[in-house]
C-alpha cells in the first residue's frame, strides 16, 4: 500500500510539474505586451541577446514557432492560410518561393533596410518576400582522404564522371531534401532541362551513392564527419568546413573539409522573409522584418544557422572569412522555372536514378 | 434513479474512450482527408495513378511481412527464454531488449553505422580476420538493414506479450500432453502454440503495423530506392502539397490495416483459452540440464550482440573522440557542451528541460492511455461485434502520422484551449498511438477472467465498481502494468507527430537529438550521440525502477 | 500371488526445504487397483507426478517389472495420469482431446478413430465427441478425461482424485461407474483420494499416506477392522476417544472415566501395567449388544438422533460427559438415557504418547 502512495505522488508530483511549466505562459502577461508569433523552418536558430534587444525596444514577446523543412512549413503555412499560424513566416527559399508568392501567402513591405542589400537577392520586385541570408550548396571533400592517396580534386561537374572518383560522392534524394534539390538544380542549370539525364546516368554509372537526407549524407556516409563513411565527397553547405572547425572537440588550425567551388558545381540558395496576410500585428512585423535585415541580426546569422548575411554591411566571422569557399558564379535558375517544373524534373531524376 | 448495473457501467466507460477518439482521431482525420479529397476529380485523371498506388503498396506489405517473419524467428525463443527460466542478469536483458524501442531513428542509424557501417567495428574486423581492403559488407541503405532494424525494434514488444502470456500460461496441459506421449516438439506445435495463439497474433499484429506505418528506418536506414506508403504520404504532403494522392494513400493504409486487422484478430476470437492467470509462477525455474545451459547462453550471446552492443557501440562514440593525429581519445566533452548554451542560443535547450519535456509528456500518456485503454476493454466485454470494435480501435496504429500530424494542425490550432497550451496535443497525439497497443494487451487478458467469479462477487454483494477494483485489476494487474510501461516508452520515443506540434520551448529529447544531427561539426555529433545515450539511461533506469517496484511479487 | 508391476523404492521429496515424503515403500500388483488414501498436502499427487515421471524424487527409485525407470523420459512411460482439474486441452473438441494419446504414440488414422469411439462408448460420451470440452459440464469433463487417459492403453493408469471437484450426487453416480470401468480395464490403477469411503469402495489395496509415511497398508476390511495407529483410526472417522490406563495385561483391561473395560488385546502393541492409553470405541459399537457378563457397560444420554436412510446417527452425551457418536439401526428418541454393552472387540486401544515414527507400519 506504501509504495502504491509513493507512485502516486511521484506520478502527480511530475505531471503537475508539466502542467504547472505549462500554465507558465499564461501567466504574469505584461497588460501592455504585445506577442508576434514568427513561423521558421527547423533550423533556425538567434542569439538571446539579439532577441531579447529587440524585445525590449519594442515591448514585445516574440514566439518562434519551428514548423518543420522549408516545404513542410510552407505547406502548413499554405494550408492554414485562411486562418494563419503567425505574423511572419521565415524561411521560404528560392526554390519554393514561386509557390508562396501564387499562393499569396504574403504582405507587401517595402522595407527602408532593402537598400543595403545588393540587387541579385531581391529576387521579389514587389517586395512580398524579402531576403534575409543565402548560402550556397556545394560539394564538400575529405581533405586528408585526397591527400594521402595523391587524389586530385575534381574542380567541374564533369570531372566527377571520371574513373578515380568511382563511389566517391553522396548526394541526397531531390525529392526530400534541400540541398538534395539543390544539387540537381545545379546540374539542370549546366547541362540543361535537356541534359542533365543524361549527366545524372552517367554519374549513376559512376556509383554515385543517393541517400535520403543531409544528415545521412554527411554522418553516415561523408569519410571527414563522425560518421567516418565510406565517400569522401558529400553534397553538403559551403560553410559546413567552418562548422568544423568551430564545432571541433579539440582546436584545429586547418578545416578538415573544403567545397568544391567549379563551375556551376554550386548552388546559391536564398531565404526570405515574409509578412503573413491578415496579420493584426502588422506594424510588429514590419518592425521585425526590418530587424531581420539589419546588420545586428545579420551578423548574428551566421554562427547561428550557418548562412550568410545579405546585408552588405554585416561583417562575417573569423572562421568564416578563413575557411569557407565562396564561389563566383554559382548556378542559379529563375525562380519561376523552378516552382513550374521541379516536381517533373524530380519525378525524371527518379526514374533515371533510384530505378 | 440510474440504475448502475454492469453492463450500463461497462458502456459508458467503452464510451468515454470513444469520445476520446472521436474527438482527437476521426475529427482531425475528417478534416484532413476532407481537404484532400476538395481537388479530387482533377486529381483521378492522372496517369499511372495505380502504380503511385500499388507500388508503394506492394513493397510495404512486403517488408512489413518479412520483418515480422524474422520478428518471430528472433522473438519466439526469446520469450520462451524469458518465462521458462531463471538467470542471472535477467533485467538487464529484458531493459536491454525493450531499450531500442524509444530510440529515435537517427540514432538508431547512427549506432548501426558504428557497428556495422564502412567503417564500423564489424567491418574493421572482418578486414583484419581476413585481409582485405575494402569493407566486406555493405548492408547500410540495403533491405537487410531495414529488416534488422525493424527486428531491433520489433522484438520487444513480441517478447513481453508473448513473453507474459507464455508465463501466465498453466503447465497442466503440457504435463498431460507429455504423459500422454508428446515430446517436446510434439507438446510446443499442439499444445502450447495454440494456446499462445492469441497472444502471438495480438503481438503480430502490432509489429506488422509499427512496420507497415515505418517511416524514419525506410527514410533514413534504407534510403531513397525504398518507398513505403509511409514515405509516400510524407512525401507528397509536406514536400510537394499534393494533398489529394496524400489523402488517397492515408486512406489506401487505413483500409489494409483495417482489413489485416479484421481478419488476424477474427481468427483468434472463436472459441477457447479461458484460463486463470496463473500467478504461481511454476514455470519459472534455473536452468536444469547442460543442454538448457548452452542453449540459454548462446540465446543470451545473441541479445547482447544484437540489442546491447549498439547501444555500448553509440556509448563509446559519445565519450571517445578521433583527434587529427588518428588517436583515439576518452573524453567528457560532449556530455560537458550538451550543458552549456555556447552560443547564447535563444532555441538551446539544456538536456534537463528536454529531459523534464519528455519524462512530462510520457507520464501523462502512461495514465492517459492506461485509464482510457482499460475504460476501452472493458467496453468491449460489453459489447457484441468485438472484432469489428477491436479493428477499428486499431486503426491510429496504422494511421499516417504525417497525416494525423497535419490533422491536428488544421483543425486544433484554431482551439483557443491549445493556442495557449499547445503542448497538451503532444500527450493526445502520443496517447492515439500508444491506445491501440494498451487495449490489444488488456483485452485478452480482461476477457481471460472467467465471468463467474465476477457473478460470484456480485453474489456476494460486491457493487460493479467494487467488482472491477477487487476482482478484474488484480488479477490483470501485470497486463495493466505492461501496457502502461508501453505506452511510457512510445511516448518517450515517439517523434513523427510530435514534429508536427512541438513549440521550441518544450522539446522532447528526440526532438532535440534531430536537431544536433542536422548540423556539421564533430562536437554538435557529439552532442547528439551524448543525448542519446541519457535518453537511453533515463529511459532504462524508469523501466527498471517501474519494474522493480510495481511488480515486484513477480520473479520473472 | 499377482506379479508386482511397479516398486516404488525408499522415495523421498522435499518441498520448499520441508519433507514431503520420508523413503516411501510401495508395490503395486498387477491388475490390481491400489487406493492411496491421506488428507490434502500428504503428498500423495507428488507421489503419482514422481511415478508417472513429471517430478524426480530426490532419493529412491522406481522400478517397472524390476527395471528402474527413474530416469525414462515422462513421455516414453506410457503411464497414463488422470489429473485433479482434469487438464484438457481447452483448444479442441471431445474427440480431439481423447485421440491425443494414440496419435502422439503414433498410431494409424483408422485406429486412432476406432479407439475414440470404443472409450468414448466405454464413459459413455459417444453423443459428445464433436462437443467443444469449455462447453462441457463437471461431470462430462471428468468422463473425458477419463476416456483420454485410458486411450492410449497404458500399463498403469493413476488417478487424481478424479471425483475431488464433484458435487456428492455425481461423487456418488460416477464413482460407481469408474469403478466398473476399472473393473473391466483389468490395468493396474493408483487411484488418489482423501475420501476414506471412497478409497474403500474402490481400492483393492489402501495405503493410508501422511506425514510422509505410508501409515498403513492393507485391503480395506484390514484397515477398517484394525486401524494401525490413533491418527489412522481418527482419520477413518473413530471418533469416540477416552483416555485410559492399563489396569491389566491379559486379557487387556484398563480404567477409564467411564468404567472399566475389557479390550480384545491388539497383539501389535505390548502394553504394561500402568501404561496411559486411549481407547477407541467403534461407532457400530453399539449395534451387536450380546448379553454378556455385565462388562464393557456404556451408558449414555441421547442428545440427537438423525436418519441416515440405511440408520441413525446417534449422538450420546456419555456419563463422564464426552460425547460419542454412534451408528444405529435402532430409531430411538431424544433425551432418552440408554446403556449398552459393547463387546471388547469393539474397542481399539493406542498408546497415548504416539509420535510419527511409531505410526510407521508396512507390509
Amino acid at each position: 500500500m506504501r509504495k502504491k502512495i509513493v507512485i502516486s505522488i511521484i506520478v502527480a508530483a511530475l505531471s503537475s510539474m508539466f502542467v504547472l511549466s505549462a500554465c507558465k505562459g499564461a501567466s504574469a502577461t505584461d497588460m501592455e505586451q504585445r506577442t508576434l508569433t514568427v513561423l521558421t523552418h527547423d533550423s533556425f536558430a538567434i542569439s538571446e541577446t539579439v532577441i531579447a534587444q529587440f524585445e525590449q525596444e519594442n515591448n514585445v514577446e516574440v514566439n518562434f514557432v519551428l514548423s518543420g523543412d522549408t516545404g513542410s512549413a510552407l505547406n502548413k503555412i499554405i494550408l492554414t492560410k485562411d486562418a494563419p499560424l503567425g505574423d511572419v513566416f521565415y524561411g521560404v527559399d528560392n526554390t519554393f518561393l514561386s509557390r508562396a508568392l501564387e499562393e499569396e501567402i504574403f504582405e507587401s513591405y517595402n522595407s527602408p533596410l532593402l537598400s543595403e542589400v545588393p540587387e541579385q537577392f531581391r529576387l521579389d520586385d514587389q517586395n512580398r518576400a524579402l531576403p534575409v541570408d543565402y548560402g550556397d550548396i556545394c560539394i564538400n571533400y575529405d581533405k586528408s582522404y585526397f591527400a594521402t592517396r595523391n587524389l586530385t580534386i575534381p574542380q567541374s561537374l564533369d570531372d566527377l564522371l571520371k574513373p578515380e572518383y568511382k563511389g566517391l560522392l553522396v548526394v541526397e534524394n531531390p525529392a526530400v531534401s534541400s540541398p538534395g534539390l539543390a544539387f540537381m538544380l545545379a546540374t539542370i542549370a549546366h547541362f540543361g532541362e535537356d541534359g542533365y539525364l543524361d549527366y545524372w546516368r552517367a554519374l549513376k554509372e559512376n556509383g554515385v551513392v543517393v541517400v535520403n537526407d543531409w544528415s545521412a549524407a554527411y554522418y553516415t556516409n561523408f569519410s571527414a564527419s563522425s560518421g567516418k563513411g565510406p565517400q569522401p565527397m558529400a553534397v553538403s553547405y559551403a560553410t559546413s568546413p567552418a562548422a568544423e572547425v568551430i564545432y571541433a572537440a579539440e582546436a584545429l588550425e586547418e578545416a578538415p573539409t573544403a567545397s568544391i567551388i567549379g563551375e556551376d558545381t554550386c548552388f546559391r540558395q536564398i531565404e526570405f522573409v515574409g509578412i503573413l496576410q491578415n496579420t493584426p500585428n502588422r506594424d510588429l512585423a514590419e518592425k521585425f522584418v526590418d530587424f531581420m535585415l539589419d546588420v545586428s541580426f545579420q551578423e548574428d546569422i551566421p554562427l547561428n544557422m550557418f548562412m550568410l548575411p545579405v546585408n552588405r554591411n554585416a561583417q562575417l566571422p573569423e572562421e568564416f572569412v578563413n575557411y569557407i569557399q565562396i564561389p563566383d558564379a554559382p548556378a542559379a535558375l529563375p525562380y519561376e522555372q523552378i516552382s513550374a517544373s521541379r516536381e517533373s524534373w524530380i519525378e525524371d531524376w527518379q526514374e533515371v536514378v533510384l530505378k | 434513479m440510474l440504475h448502475f448495473t454492469k453492463r450500463r457501467i461497462f458502456f459508458l466507460l467503452g464510451l468515454i474512450t470513444t469520445l476520446f477518439l472521436a474527438a482527437f482521431y476521426v475529427l482531425p482525420l475528417g478534416v484532413i482527408l476532407q481537404k484532400a479529397f476538395e481537388g479530387f476529380r482533377a486529381f483521378l485523371l492522372v496517369d499511372g495513378l495505380l502504380k503511385k498506388i500499388g507500388s508503394p503498396l506492394v513493397f510495404t506489405v512486403y517488408q512489413a511481412g518479412l520483418s515480422v517473419l524474422l520478428t518471430v524467428v528472433v522473438g519466439l525463443p526469446t520469450a520462451y527464454a524469458f518465462s521458462h527460466f531463471d538467470f542471472k542478469g535477467k533485467n538487464f536483458f529484458r531493459t536491454a531488449v525493450t531499450l531500442p524501442f524509444i530510440l529515435p531513428t537517427v540514432v538508431v542509424a547512427a549506432a548501426f553505422n558504428s557497428l556495422l557501417g564502412s567503417n564500423g567495428w564489424l567491418n574493421l574486423l572482418l578486414m583484419r580476420v581476413f585481409h582485405v581492403e575494402t569493407s566486406p559488407l555493405q548492408i547500410m541503405n540495403t533491405l537487410i538493414v531495414i529488416l534488422l532494424a525493424h527486428v531491433f525494434y520489433n522484438t520487444s514488444v513480441f517478447v513481453r506479450v508473448v513473453g507474459a502470456a507464455w508465463a501466465q500460461l498453466e503447465t497442466e496441459q503440457e504435463q498431460a500432453a507429455s504423459v500422454l506421449g508428446a515430446n517436446a516438439w510434439q507438446r510446443f506445435y499442439w499444445i502450447t502454440l495454440p494456446l499462445l495463439k492469441k497472444s502471438i497474433v495480438s503481438a503480430l499484429l502490432m509489429v506488422f503495423l509499427f512496420d507497415f506505418t515505418s517511416f524514419g528506418v525506410i527514410l533514413l536506414l534504407g534510403g531513397p530506392a525504398y518507398n513505403t506508403l509511409e514515405v509516400e504520404i510524407y512525401l507528397q504532403t509536406t514536400q510537394l502539397l499534393n494533398l489529394p494522392l496524400a489523402g488517397v494513400l492515408s486512406v489506401v493504409q487505413l483500409l489494409v490495416t483495417f482489413l489485416i486487422s479484421w481478419s488476424l484478430l477474427r481468427d483468434t476470437h472463436t472459441g477457447v483459452v479461458t484460463f486463470l492467470p496463473d500467478v504461481k509462477n511454476e514455470r519459472i525455474k534455473k536452468p536444469a540440464t547442460g543442454q538448457q545451459k548452452i542453449l540459454l547462453a548462446l540465446l543470451l550471446i545473441f541479445l547482447f550482440l544484437f540489442f546491447v552492443l549498439p547501444e555500448i557501440s553509440l556509448f563509446f562514440r559519445s565519450v571517445v573522440m578521433v583527434d587529427t593525429a588518428g588517436t583515439a581519445k576518452f573524453t567528457a566533452d560532449f556530455y560537458y557542451e550538451l550543458f552549456q548554451n555556447t552560443r547564447a542560443s535563444l532555441l538551446y535547450v539544456s538536456p534537463f528541460r528536454a529531459l523534464k519535456n519528455s519524462l512530462s509528456y510520457a507520464l501523462v500518456t502512461m495514465v492517459l492511455a492506461g485509464i482510457l485503454g482499460v475504460m476501452a476493454a472493458y467496453g468491449l466485454l460489453n459489447s457484441k461485434r468485438v472484432k469489428l470494435l477491436r479493428a477499428l480501435l486499431i486503426l491510429p496504429l496504422g494511421t499516417s502520422s504525417v497525416t494525423l500530424g497535419l490533422g491536428f494542425l488544421l483543425t486544433f490550432t484554431g482551439v483557443s484551449l491549445f493556442q495557449r497550451t499547445p503542448q497538451i496535443l503532444i500527450p493526445i497525439a502520443h496517447t492515439l498511438v500508444a491506445l491501440p497497443v494498451v487495449i490489444n494487451t488488456l483485452y485478452p487478458a480482461f476477457s481471460a477472467i472467467p465471468e463467474n467469479l465476477r457473478d460470484a462477487a456480485g453474489n456476494l454483494g460486491a457493487a460493479p465498481l467494487q467488482i472491477l477494483s477487487k476482482i478484474d485489476l488484480p488479477l490483470v494487474r501485470r497486463s495493466i502494468l505492461v501496457s502502461a510501461l508501453y505506452a511510457f516508452i512510445l511516448s518517450l520515443g515517439e517523434f513523427g507527430a510530435t514534429s508536427f506540434l512541438t513549440r521550441p520551448e518544450y522539446p522532447t529529447m528526440p526532438v532535440v537529438i534531430y536537431r544536433y544531427l542536422n548540423l556539421p561539426g564533430v562536437l554538435n555529433y557529439g552532442q547528439a550521440i551524448a543525448m542519446a545515450c541519457i535518453l537511453l539511461a533515463v529511459c532504462a533506469l524508469s523501466m527498471l525502477f517501474m519494474e522493480r517496484l510495481l511488480l515486484k511479487d513477480k520473479k520473472s | 500371488m499377482k506379479e508386482t508391476c511397479l516398486s516404488i523404492r525408499a522415495v523421498s521429496k522435499d518441498y520448499e526445504g520441508v519433507p514431503l515424503l520420508r523413503k516411501i515403500d510401495l508395490d503395486l500388483h498387477e491388475q490390481e487397483t491400489l487406493c492411496l488414501l491421506g488428507p490434502s498436502g500428504s503428498g500423495k499427487s507428488t507421489l503419482l507426478r514422481i511415478i508417472a515421471g513429471l517430478e524426480r524424487a530426490d532419493e529412491g527409485n522406481i522400478l517397472w517389472y524390476g527395471m528402474d525407470i527413474s530416469d525414462v523420459a515422462v513421455e516414453k512411460r506410457n503411464f497414463g495420469l488422470m489429473f485433479q482439474d482434469y487438464a484438457l486441452f481447452p483448444h479442441m473438441n471431445v474427440a480431439e482431446n481423447v485421440a491425443f494419446g494414440p496419435r502422439m504414440r503414433g498410431w494409424k488414422a483408422e485406429a486412432v478413430q476406432e479407439r475414440v469411439e470404443q472409450t468414448l462408448r466405454i464413459v459413455r460420451m459417444e453423443k459428445f465427441r464433436d462437443r467443444q470440452v469449455v462447453d462441457l459440464s463437471g461431470g462430462e469433463k471428468q468422463r473425458v478425461a477419463l476416456a483420454r487417459t485410458v486411450a492410449p492403453n497404458p500399463d498403469l493408469l493413476m488417478l487424481d482424485e478424479p471425483l475431488g471437484a464433484l458435487d456428492k450426487a455425481l461423487r456418488d453416480e460416477l464413482g460407481q461407474v469408474l469403478h466398473e470401468i476399472l473393473r473391466e480395464l483389468k490395468i493396474p490403477t493408483v487411484y488418489v483420494t482423501h475420501d476414506q469411503e471412497e478409497a474403500f469402495t474402490v481400492g483393492d489395496r489402501v495405503a493410508v499416506l501422511n506425514f510422509g509415511k505410508i501409515l498403513q497398508l492393507g485391503t480395506p476390511e484390514e484397515i477398517y477392522s484394525s486401524p494401525a495407529s490413533l491418527w489412522v483410526a481418527g482419520f477413518l472417522g473413530f471418533s469416540n476417544q477416552v483416555p485410559a490406563r492399563v489396569i491389566q495385561r491379559n486379557p487387556l483391561q484398563v480404567s477409564t472415566s467411564m468404567g472399566n473395560f475389557f479390550v480384545e488385546h491388539d497383539s501389535r502393541e505390548r502394553f504394561a501395567e500402568r501404561d496411559d492409553v486411549i481407547l477407541v470405541i467403534r461407532p457400530e459399537a453399539i449395534r451387536s449388544a450380546p448379553k454378556m457378563n455385565g462388562q464393557n457397560l456404556l451408558s449414555g444420554l441421547i442428545r440427537d438422533s438423525q436418519f441416515r436412510g440405511d440408520g441413525y446417527r446417534l449422538t450420546l452425551q456419555m456419563e463422564n460427559d464426552l460425547i460419542f457418536h454412534f451408528h444405529d439401526t435402532m430409531r430411538r428418541d431424544r433425551g432418552d438415557r440408554i446403556s449398552f454393552e459393547i463387546p471388547p472387540s469393539a474397542i481399539l486401544c493406542y498408546p497415548a504418547h504416539e509420535t510419527e515414527d511409531h505410526d510407521r507400519k508396512a507390509q
